[in-house]
Formats: C-alpha cells, sequence, structure tokens
C-alpha cells in the first residue's frame, strides 16, 4: 500500500475559495454569486479583490440561478455559491430549463454536502445531489477529495465551457493530494495499484478509503484504490481496467446509494463487465444532528465498513 | 418611426395569421396570449429594440429580449421569421418532429433569436436581470426587455427578482407584463386575485407604467416612454392591458382559448378577420 501522509487539516470549501480567487485572477470574465452565505462560501478573497464582480443575491436561490444563466449572456463565468441543498434539490427546475437545457456556462458551486455538515441536521444534509445533478443531460457532475483537489477542480472548471456542479463540504480533514496538480475532467486518479479488489471513491471517502487500504493490507488483501472525482462523466476506462485486473468493486461515498457515485458504476460494469459489486453509501435515509465524525459512523461510512464491503465482495468473486 | 402606425398593424395583422395557421396546423399551442400579444411583439421588433439581424448569443452592444411566458411562442417565432432571424417556410414546422420550433422556446435546438429556454413559468426576468448586470460590467448601455403573463406573476421566483431589481437600480431593465386576466383555468381574479399589481410592483420599488397593449400607436408610445425613464435608478414595469385572442372575436377575452388549436372551421373563421398583408407562410 503506497503511503499516504499529511500535514494538515483544511475543508473542501476552502480549496474552492482559493481556487474561485484564483480563476478571479486568472480570467476578468470569473464572476460569483452568493445567497447569503459568504463566509461558508470562503468567498471573502474575491469579494476582497473583485467586489464589482461579485454578486450578493439575499436569500433567494431560484432567483440566483436565474441571474447567473443570464450572465452568461454577454461572456460572463459566473459561480454560484450556497449549501448543497439549496444549490440543487431546492432550485432544480432552474437548473433543468434555464441552466443545463439552455446550455449556458454556470458553474453551481456546493458546499455543506452530505452528512459531514454536521449539526444542522436532516434539513442541511442532503445525500440525493449527486443524483439530482447527473440526470440532467450535459451537466458535469465533480466531487473532490481535499483542499488541493478542490481547489485544482475549481480552476479547471473556470476553464470548462458548458454547465458544471461543484460538491464539497464543511470539515477538515486530510491534505493530501498534490498543490500543484493538475485537474482534468472525467479523468479518474490512481491512488494506489492493487490486484484483489477495486475500491473507487469520491469526496471526503477517499481518505476513509485510504485508510481502509493500510488495514487490508494488513490483513493481506492487496487494494486499489480509484479516486473518481468526477462522477460526469465517468471515466469508463479507468474503471474498466481496474476492474477486469480485480475481479470485484467496492464504491464509496458520503450520498444516498440510490442514485450516486455506485449506481454510476454499477451501470457501466452491468453493461460492459458484470462484476460483484458493495456499497458504502447511506442506505435511503435522511441524516441527523450530531458531529461529522459521530454521524459518519452511525450511517455506515467509516474506514472499518469499507473494510467490510471489500471482504464480502472478495467472498463473492468466482 | 422607422413604420407608419398602419405599417406597424398589418405586420401585426399577418403575425395573427401565423399565429392561428401555426396552431392548427399541429393542431396544439397556445393561440390566446400569443393574439393578445402580436401588437406589442410587432412594436418592439419593428420599432423599438435594437437589434442586429445576424444573431449571437452575447448580444453585444444590442438590446435584449427574454420571453418568460414561454407559452406563447407562436407570436415570437412568426416575429423573428418577419424580422429575418430565419426564413418564414421554416414557421410550417412548429411543434413538429425534428424543429427548430419547440413547442416552448429553447435555445436547445440553435433557433436565432433565442436566449434561454422558457416555458416553466417564473425564470425569465431573473434571467433578464442577469444579463442586465452583465451588460453593466461590459460598459454596454443597451436595454433588456422582458415580457410576463400575469397568471405566470403567481410564481414566487418573480417576486425575488422584483426584489433584486430596484436594490440593485437595474434601471436599463423593461419589464412588460401581459395584463389579460385570464389562465388556464379561469379569471385570474377567481384562481389567485393578483390584486394591484401596480401598487406590489411600485412598492417594490419600480417605475410603473400602463399602456393599451392592443393599440399599437399607444403601444409603440408606451415602450418609447418607457426607454425615456430608464437610467434613473428603477427598473420599468409596463403593465400592458391586452385582451387574450385580440384580433378574432371568437377567441376574445375567454381563457378557454389560452390552450386550444381552432378546428378547419374556425380557422377559415378567424383567417377570414385577419388581412394577408405580407404573405402566408
Amino acid at each position: 500500500m503506497k503511503k499516504y501522509t499529511y500535514t494538515e487539516k483544511k475543508d473542501t470549501r476552502s480549496g474552492f475559495g482559493a481556487g474561485l480567487h484564483e480563476a478571479g485572477k486568472k480570467n476578468e470574465n470569473v464572476v460569483a454569486l452568493c445567497a447569503d452565505l459568504v463566509g461558508s462560501l470562503k468567498m471573502d478573497a474575491f469579494i476582497k479583490d473583485f467586489p464589482e464582480r461579485f454578486t450578493q443575491v439575499g436569500i433567494a436561490e431560484a432567483n440566483m440561478i436565474g441571474i447567473a444563466a443570464g450572465m452568461t449572456i454577454g461572456g460572463k463565468i459566473p459561480f454560484t455559491g450556497t449549501f448543497a441543498n439549496f444549490s440543487t434539490g431546492r432550485v432544480y427546475d432552474q437548473i433543468r430549463q434555464s441552466v443545463a437545457y439552455s446550455n449556458k456556462n454556470v458553474k453551481i458551486c456546493a458546499s455543506h454536502a452530505g452528512l459531514t455538515l454536521g449539526e444542522d441536521g436532516a434539513t442541511h444534509q442532503i445525500l440525493e445531489d449527486i443524483g439530482l445533478m447527473k440526470m440532467l443531460p450535459g451537466m458535469v457532475v465533480i466531487n473532490p477529495c481535499d483542499y488541493n483537489q478542490t481547489k485544482a477542480a475549481t480552476l479547471a472548471i473556470a476553464e470548462y465551457e458548458g454547465p458544471v456542479y461543484l460538491r464539497f463540504g464543511r470539515p477538515v480533514i486530510p491534505v493530501f493530494t498534490d498543490p500543484d496538480q493538475k485537474f482534468e475532467i472525467g479523468k479518474a486518479w490512481m491512488v494506489n495499484e492493487g490486484t484483489d479488489v477495486t475500491i473507487i471513491a469520491t469526496g471526503h471517502m477517499v481518505w476513509k478509503a485510504i485508510e481502509a487500504g493500510e488495514k487490508l493490507a494488513e490483513l493481506g488483501i492487496d487494494a486499489e484504490i480509484i479516486n473518481i472525482h468526477t462522477i460526469k462523466p465517468l471515466d469508463d476506462e479507468a474503471i474498466l481496467k481496474s476492474v477486469k485486473k480485480t475481479g470485484c468493486v467496492v464504491t464509496c461515498e458520503e450520498h444516498n446509494k440510490f442514485g450516486g457515485l455506485g449506481e454510476s458504476v454499477a451501470r457501466l460494469l452491468t453493461t460492459e463487465l458484470p462484476t460483484p459489486q458493495e456499497f458504502v453509501a447511506t442506505n435511503d435515509t435522511f441524516g441527523e444532528s450530531g458531529t461529522p465524525d459521530q454521524l459518519m459512523s452511525k450511517y455506515g461510512l467509516d474506514a472499518v465498513n469499507i473494510v467490510e464491503a471489500v471482504q464480502k465482495v472478495i467472498g463473492r468473486k468466482k | 418611426m422607422k413604420h407608419t402606425i398602419k405599417e406597424l398593424e398589418d405586420i401585426a395583422s399577418q403575425i395573427r395569421r401565423d399565429i392561428v395557421r401555426m396552431v392548427h396546423g399541429c393542431q396544439s399551442g397556445h393561440p390566446g396570449g400569443s393574439l393578445g400579444c402580436a401588437d406589442f411583439f410587432t412594436a418592439l421588433y419593428f420599432e423599438v429594440l435594437n437589434h442586429k439581424k445576424e444573431f449571437s448569443m452575447d448580444g453585444i452592444g444590442e438590446d435584449l429580449f427574454f420571453l418568460s411566458n414561454g407559452h406563447i411562442s407562436p407570436v415570437w417565432y412568426s416575429t423573428l421569421a418577419h424580422a429575418g432571424y430565419f426564413d418564414k417556410s421554416e414557421l410550417a414546422t412548429f411543434r413538429k418532429l425534428d424543429s427548430r420550433l419547440q413547442g416552448h422556446p429553447t435555445t436547445h435546438e440553435h433557433l436565432p433569436g433565442i436566449r434561454v429556454a422558457s416555458g416553466s413559468l417564473g425564470q425569465g426576468m431573473s434571467v433578464a436581470i442577469g444579463a442586465a448586470l452583465t451588460k453593466r460590467l461590459n460598459g454596454d448601455k443597451s436595454y433588456v426587455f422582458t415580457l410576463h403573463g400575469d397568471g405566470e406573476l403567481q410564481e414566487g421566483q418573480n417576486w425575488e427578482a422584483a426584489m433584486f431589481a430596484p436594490f440593485h437600480e437595474l434601471d436599463t431593465l423593461i419589464c412588460s407584463v401581459d395584463y389579460n386576466g385570464q389562465q388556464i383555468d379561469g379569471p385570474t381574479k377567481k384562481v389567485l386575485s393578483l390584486d394591484s399589481l401596480q401598487a406590489k410592483f411600485e412598492a417594490f420599488g419600480w417605475h410603473v407604467i400602463n399602456t393599451d397593449g392592443n393599440d399599437m400607436q399607444a403601444i409603440v408610445e408606451g415602450l418609447h416612454y418607457a426607454k425615456t425613464l430608464t437610467g434613473k435608478g428603477k427598473p420599468i414595469l409596463n403593465l400592458m392591458s391586452t385582451q387574450m385572442g385580440a384580433g378574432v372575436d371568437y377567441m376574445m377575452g375567454s381563457h378557454k382559448w389560452h390552450g386550444t388549436a381552432p378546428n378547419d372551421e374556425q380557422l377559415a373563421t378567424a383567417l377570414a378577420q385577419l388581412p394577408e398583408t405580407l404573405g402566408d407562410y
């Protein structure tokens, strides 16, 4: 198992804030909008340097999405910022008609996704957003795994032409990816090469997959770990290549198992290479109040759950 | 004036003919609101709007128009065709398979003249605000026009937008309301009363004007007047009284022709009331 270390922990939303600021410096057409959550979305640096390119919309997310769609007409590249729940479910029809169907170059940037939002509870902990967004024709869906990857992803989507959903979170987690990485939309990252099982992880679950990989190594299981940061378009080639070698797969996501990364992988494998698969994901449930660690444990999203899923799926190999 | 009032009325007559023929041709669509707004579209595209014949999505240096109540697409398609955006023969494809003239307007099939999809109601004002903000950032002084149904104003997103535009002093924005008092299930007064739209928008900080949307002279003057009110810190709301179905006597004033196509006989009756002035498609 390749050794991953970290010297600091940071939140992925701060990676977004840093990426937005840098994207703003690189391209004067980058503009930002927020629905009364500037601090939570870490937009302060952008606003300080580019006040005229920032629009405070107030608590009016539907209006924000429409305004962002309109701002593309004339060449701006709008980044909208609010919590994941209010970025997707609350404004689904606005995104569907004014952004996706109209093919507008809007970047929907969503913080506080999943259970790790913590104490605010289920009203704010969306576990359905990946599904909602990936079903929209033409929508790119990205869920980066740490501060550095989120920053790199933010810079990459500024250069991509078309609608994007960028999902990140609130908790501080290890920073373990390369600060100078080149982020390629739709291209998987090989975290660890192995032969016995393919673990496919996205977002906060990537570090947990690394922790699981270390435990599995102690048990004599050689896990291949792949980071799928771009859930749509999915890197079919990387997944198929790995699964051909290992013969079984575990998908890991901080999202409902209905509609998430796991289902995208299952769809691919069912049609191309039928393979035993286990899902580490929430099981058709809402969350609740608690600390992020308590919630990840209670809802089965810890390294130990990945280890168990791997043992189970290996047992299902023919 | 680029045209005389008589010339504009002749264009509107042709657009009305196109509307009833398009809706008849596919036996679906929304003739009532389309007919009611034929004079507005004619005045806007042939007299008021500073627009380029060569369509560009970004519309730099030209006025923009957004149709929020997308179901009255027939009147927009006919207007765009006669304004030169595409050949009028394409009007025959309305709502048919493989057409660029979808039931509701869309950019998806790349029809020139259209900059955003509409149909799901209540979204157009927000989009227009965004376009106006970008024009402001670009130093582009052109205007942004919109049209909304009155029933459509029951959608909450409009009021988020209505609060935003005056606060940000978007004084290049000229929104018109097709104030015909009708919606699918009946008169707006019975379905969900809008009460005083004038008082509501004024309370939100808009400059509100009232025009007769079925009097060509009045609507041309009203839109020109609206332009003189821009640049003073307030967006403009044009409350435009219209009759659903205007120009076809048996359709006028009733919500029953909101989304119903005429049969052969009804088509003939309608066309007898609408002189062919520019040549049918």
